[in-house]
C-alpha cells in the first residue's frame, strides 16, 4: 500500500482550486492504471412498468468494460429504483466500517414518484425521471470507478444478472436516516479528548474542512435554486412583454414604427428563449452535481465517524484490560487460586482483543487517509467545473445590465 | 447627495422626447439636485432673452410639489382647455431602493464581506439610477412648456421659473386639494356619458378611437415591462450572491469572477413607453375637454329652443349658444393642431429610441462574442 504524500493537498477554503500536489496525483493516477480501468456504464430507457400505486420505473443499465471479471465485454441488464438502494446497503454495510467513502444514491422522492405513478403526463413528470435516471448513472459510474468497491460481488451481480431480489428494508437510506448517520461523525470528533498523535491533527483538520466545504456548497446550492426560479420568471415575463408590444404595433397607425415594434417584439421573444433554454441547463445541471458532492461530503463525514467506533472500540477494550488486571490483582491479594486461572485467561483475551483493535483502527485510519486524498482528487476536478460555471456566470452578468440599459 | 449631471450623459439619457430646449430666446435645465431624505430640491436654471423676465439668467430651488402646483394651475385654466397640458412629472420614488437598503442592512450578518460590498454598490447605483430619473422627468416637463408656443408664455410659469423665494404660498391648501380630487371623480363619470355623444368631425372619431385602443394597450407594455425588470434586478442579484460565494473558495486570483456591478438603468424602453402613456392620456383630457365642450354646445341648443318655445329668455339663451359654439370651435381647432403635432413627436421619440437601442444591442453582442471566445481559450488551456 503506497504511503500517502507528507502534505496532502487541501479541501479548505484557501486552497480548494488549487491543483492537487503533483506526487500524490501521480501515484493516485498510477494506482488507476494498474487497475486498468476500462469500465463504462450507461442507464437508458426509462420504461414505466404496471399501473398505479405499485407502478415503478425501470432502467436500463449497460455496461461497456475490458475487465476480465466480467462474463462479457458489453451486457444489459434492468433494474429499478430499489435495486440500487439495495447495492448501496450492501456496499456500505460491508466497507463503511473499514473507512471506506461509499458513494451515496440519489435520494427518495415520494412526491416525484407518486405523480409518475398516478400517470402524469406533464413535463415536470418527464423531468423528474430524466433527473433521476441521470443522477443513478452518475452514482454507478462512481461505484465502479472505486477501485476496492468494484471488486466486490455484489457489484458484479448487480451489472451482470438477469434477476435481481427484490431490496428490502430499503427505507433506512431515505434521507433522514442518512443524515443522521453521517452528524454523528462530529459528535465523534468532539468527544475525543485525547491527541494520540500529529496524524490525528491531520483528520481533525481534515474534517473541518469537509465541514467547512459542506457549508458552502449548500449556500450555493440554495443560490442556484435561487437563480433558477428567478431565471424562469424572467423568461415567462418577458415573453409577456413581447407579446404586449406586438399588441402594441398592431395598433400604431404609423406603418413604419408599427413594423419596428412588430420586429421588436419577436427579437425579444427569440432571445431570450435561447437565453432561458442555455442558462437554466446550466444551472440546472450544476445544481443537480452540487447536490451529488453535498452527498459525497456526508459519506465523507460517515467515514471518519467509523474510524471514531474504531478508536472507541480500542479504547474501551484498553479499559477493559485495565479493569481485568486490576481484577487479577485483587484476587491475588485475596488468594484465590481458581478464580485467578480464570482472571489469568481472561487477561489473555482481551490483550488479544487490545491488539486486535489496534492493528484495526490503524488499518482503518490508513484507508480513510487514502479515501480522503482519493476524495480530493475527484473534488479538485469538480473545481474545474466551478470554474467554467464562474466564467459562464461572468458572460450572464455581462448581458443583463446591458439589456437593462438599452431595452 | 448632490448629482451634477453632464451634458452628455443627460443627452444619452433623454430619449423620451426630441427637439426641446433648442429655442434660445427660453433655456431651461435642472443642473442640479439635491436628495434629502424624502424630499428632492431642484435648481431650475434659466437662460432667456425674454424681456418679460427681470433678468437675463437665474435660477431658483423648486420642490416636486411646486411642479405639480404648476401643472394643475395649467389644467384648470380655461384659456388652455384646447391645448395637450404635458403630463406632471411623477412623485420621486425611492421606496424600493430603500427598501432593499433596508433589507441588506438586517442581512449583513449571513453575508460575507464581499457580497455585502457589491451588493451595496449595487443599491448605490439604483438610488443614482432613480435619482437622475426623477431630474429628468422634471427637466422634460418644463422643456415642454418652454418650447409650446402659447403655454410657455402663461404668467404661472414665468413665476414659477423666476420668483425667488417659497412658493408654498401659492399653493394648494388642503381644501383646494379636495377640490381637485372631487373634480377627478366627476370627471370619470362624465367621461362615461361623453363617450355616448356622437361625434361630428371624422378626425375627431378617428382620434378618440386610436387613442383610447392605443392607451390601453401602452398601459399593458408598461406594465409588462416593468416585471421584466423587476425579474431581470432578481436575477441579477442571484448572481452577485453566486459569485461572491465561489469567489470566497477560489484562492486563484486568475479565476476570481469581477463583481459587476449591474448598472440599475431602467429599460429605456419602459421609460418610453411609460411617458407616452402619461402624454396620451393628457391628449385623452384635451379629447374629453372637447366632448364636454360639445355636450355643452348641444345642451345650450335645447336650451335655445325651449326658451324659444316658451318665448322667454330667448336673447341669453342665444347669446350662451353662440358662446358655447366659439368655445367648442376654438377647442376643436386647437385641438386638431396639438393632436396632429403630438403624433409626430411620438413617432420621432420611438424612432430614435429604438434605432439606439438596436445599436447598443449590436455592440454588446459583439462583446458577449469575445467573452465567450476567451471562456473556450481558458478552458481549454487548463
Amino acid at each position: 500500500m503506497t504511503k500517502p504524500a507528507a502534505s496532502a493537498p487541501s479541501l479548505s477554503v484557501a486552497a480548494s482550486l488549487s491543483k492537487p500536489q503533483s506526487a500524490t496525483l501521480e501515484e493516485l493516477e498510477e494506482e488507476e492504471q494498474e487497475d486498468k480501468f476500462d469500465i463504462n456504464i450507461s442507464i437508458t430507457n426509462p420504461e414505466k412498468i404496471g399501473d398505479g400505486m405499485n407502478a415503478y420505473m425501470a432502467y436500463k443499465v449497460s455496461t461497456q468494460t475490458t475487465l476480465p471479471m466480467f462474463r462479457s465485454k458489453a451486457f444489459t441488464v434492468r433494474r429499478r429504483f430499489s435495486d440500487f438502494l439495495g447495492l448501496y446497503e450492501k456496499l456500505s454495510e460491508k466497507h463503511g466500517p473499514n473507512g471506506y467513502i461509499v458513494p451515496p444514491p440519489p435520494e427518495k422522492s415520494i412526491l416525484g414518484m407518486t405523480k409518475v405513478k398516478v400517470g402524469k403526463e406533464d413535463p415536470s413528470s418527464a423531468e423528474f425521471v430524466e433527473r433521476r435516471r441521470a443522477a443513478l448513472e452518475r452514482y454507478l459510474q462512481r461505484v465502479v470507478c472505486h477501485p476496492s468497491l468494484l471488486q466486490d460481488p455484489d457489484v458484479r451481480e448487480f451489472l451482470e444478472r438477469d434477476e435481481l431480489p427484490r431490496a428490502v428494508n430499503t427505507q433506512a437510506l431515505s434521507g433522514a436516516g442518512f443524515l443522521k448517520m453521517i452528524n454523528k461523525a462530529t459528535d465523534a470528533v468532539s468527544k475525543m479528548t485525547i491527541k494520540m498523535n500529529e496524524s490525528d491533527v491531520w483528520f481533525e483538520e481534515k474534517l473541518q474542512e469537509v465541514e467547512s466545504a459542506d457549508q458552502q456548497f449548500r449556500k450555493i446550492h440554495g443560490l442556484v435554486d435561487s437563480l433558477v426560479g428567478h431565471r424562469k420568471e424572467l423568461s415567462l415575463n418577458t415573453a409577456g412583454f413581447a407579446k404586449s408590444v406586438a399588441m402594441l404595433g398592431s395598433s400604431e397607425d404609423n406603418t413604419a414604427l408599427s413594423r419596428a415594434l412588430s420586429q421588436l417584439a419577436e427579437v425579444e421573444d427569440k432571445m431570450e428563449q435561447l437565453h432561458q433554454e442555455q442558462a437554466s441547463n446550466d444551472s440546472f445541471c450544476f445544481a443537480e452535481l452540487l447536490a451529488d458532492y453535498i452527498r459525497l461530503l456526508g459519506a465523507v463525514r460517515g467515514s471518519f465517524d467509523q474510524r471514531m467506533k474504531a478508536w472507541q472500540r480500542w479504547q474501551d477494550a484498553q479499559s477493559m484490560l485495565q479493569k481485568k488486571r486490576e481484577t487479577e490483582a485483587k484476587l491475588l491479594w485475596a488468594n484465590k487460586p481458581d478464580k485467578l486461572q480464570l482472571a489469568k485467561d481472561e487477561i489473555t483475551e482481551w490483550e488479544a482483543k487490545v491488539t486486535q483493535y489496534e492493528r484495526d483502527f490503524d488499518r482503518v485510519s490508513a484507508t480513510v487517509r487514502k479515501e480522503v486524498l482519493r476524495f480530493e482528487v475527484l473534488i479538485y476536478f469538480f473545481f474545474k467545473t466551478l470554474v467554467a460555471f464562474t466564467l459562464l456566470i461572468k458572460y450572464w452578468e455581462a448581458f443583463l445590465p446591458e439589456a437593462k440599459a438599452i431595452a | 447627495m448632490t448629482s451634477a449631471l453632464d451634458e452628455s450623459d443627460k443627452e444619452k439619457t433623454r430619449s423620451v422626447s426630441v427637439d426641446l430646449n433648442n429655442d434660445a430666446s427660453l433655456l431651461i435645465d435642472i443642473p442640479d439636485a439635491l436628495c434629502e431624505r424624502d424630499k428632492v430640491k431642484f435648481t431650475v436654471h434659466t437662460k432667456t432673452t425674454l424681456s418679460a423676465f427681470q433678468k437675463p439668467e437665474f435660477s431658483v430651488p423648486r420642490q416636486h410639489e411646486d411642479f405639480i402646483w404648476l401643472h394643475d394651475t395649467l389644467v384648470e385654466t380655461e384659456d388652455y382647455a384646447g391645448l395637450i397640458i404635458p403630463p406632471a412629472p411623477p412623485k420621486p420614488d425611492f421606496e424600493s431602493p430603500r427598501e432593499k437598503m433596508h433589507k441588506l442592512g438586517e442581512g449583513e450578518a449571513t453575508m460575507t464581506k464581499e457580497e455585502y460590498n457589491k451588493m451595496k454598490q449595487e443599491l448605490e447605483a439604483e438610488y443614482l439610477a432613480v435619482f437622475k430619473k426623477t431630474v429628468q422627468v422634471h427637466e422634460i416637463f418644463l422643456q415642454r412648456l418652454s418650447s409650446h408656443a402659447i403655454l410657455s408664455k402663461d404668467r404661472n410659469f414665468q413665476i414659477f421659473l423666476e420668483y425667488d423665494q417659497d412658493l408654498s404660498v401659492r399653493r394648494k391648501n388642503a381644501k383646494e386639494m379636495f377640490g381637485g380630487f372631487f373634480k377627478n371623480m366627476v370627471k370619470t363619470a362624465d367621461e362615461v356619458i361623453i363617450s355616448g355623444i356622437k361625434e361630428v368631425d371624422d378626425f375627431f372619431e378617428q382620434e378618440k378611437t386610436f387613442l383610447l385602443d392605443y392607451y390601453s394597450k401602452i398601459k399593458d407594455s408598461t406594465a409588462k415591462a416593468e416585471k421584466m425588470t423587476r425579474s431581470h434586478k432578481n436575477v441579477a442579484d442571484d448572481y452577485i450572491h453566486i459569485s461572491a460565494t465561489l469567489n470566497t473558495l477560489s484562492a486563484d486570483d486568475s479565476t476570481k469572477v469581477e463583481g459587476r456591478v449591474a448598472s440599475d438603468q431602467e429599460l429605456k424602453l419602459t421609460e418610453l413607453l411609460r411617458y407616452y402613456m402619461r402624454d396620451i392620456q393628457a391628449a385623452k383630457d384635451l379629447l374629453y375637454r372637447r366632448a364636454r365642450a360639445l355636450a355643452d354646445y348641444e345642451h345650450s341648443n335645447k336650451a335655445l329652443d325651449k326658451a324659444r318655445l316658451k318665448s322667454k329668455d330667448v336673447p341669453q339663451a342665444e347669446e350662451h349658444q353662440q358662446q358655447c359654439l366659439q368655445k367648442f370651435d376654438k377647442l376643436s381647432e386647437s385641438g386638431k393642431r396639438e393632436l396632429t403635432s403630438f403624433k409626430g413627436r411620438r413617432v420621432v421619440a420611438f424612432r430614435k429610441n429604438l434605432i439606439e437601442m438596436a445599436e447598443l444591442e449590436i455592440k454588446h453582442a459583439k462583446n458577449n462574442v469575445t467573452l465567450l471566445q476567451g471562456c473556450i481559450d481558458l478552458l481549454k488551456s487548463n
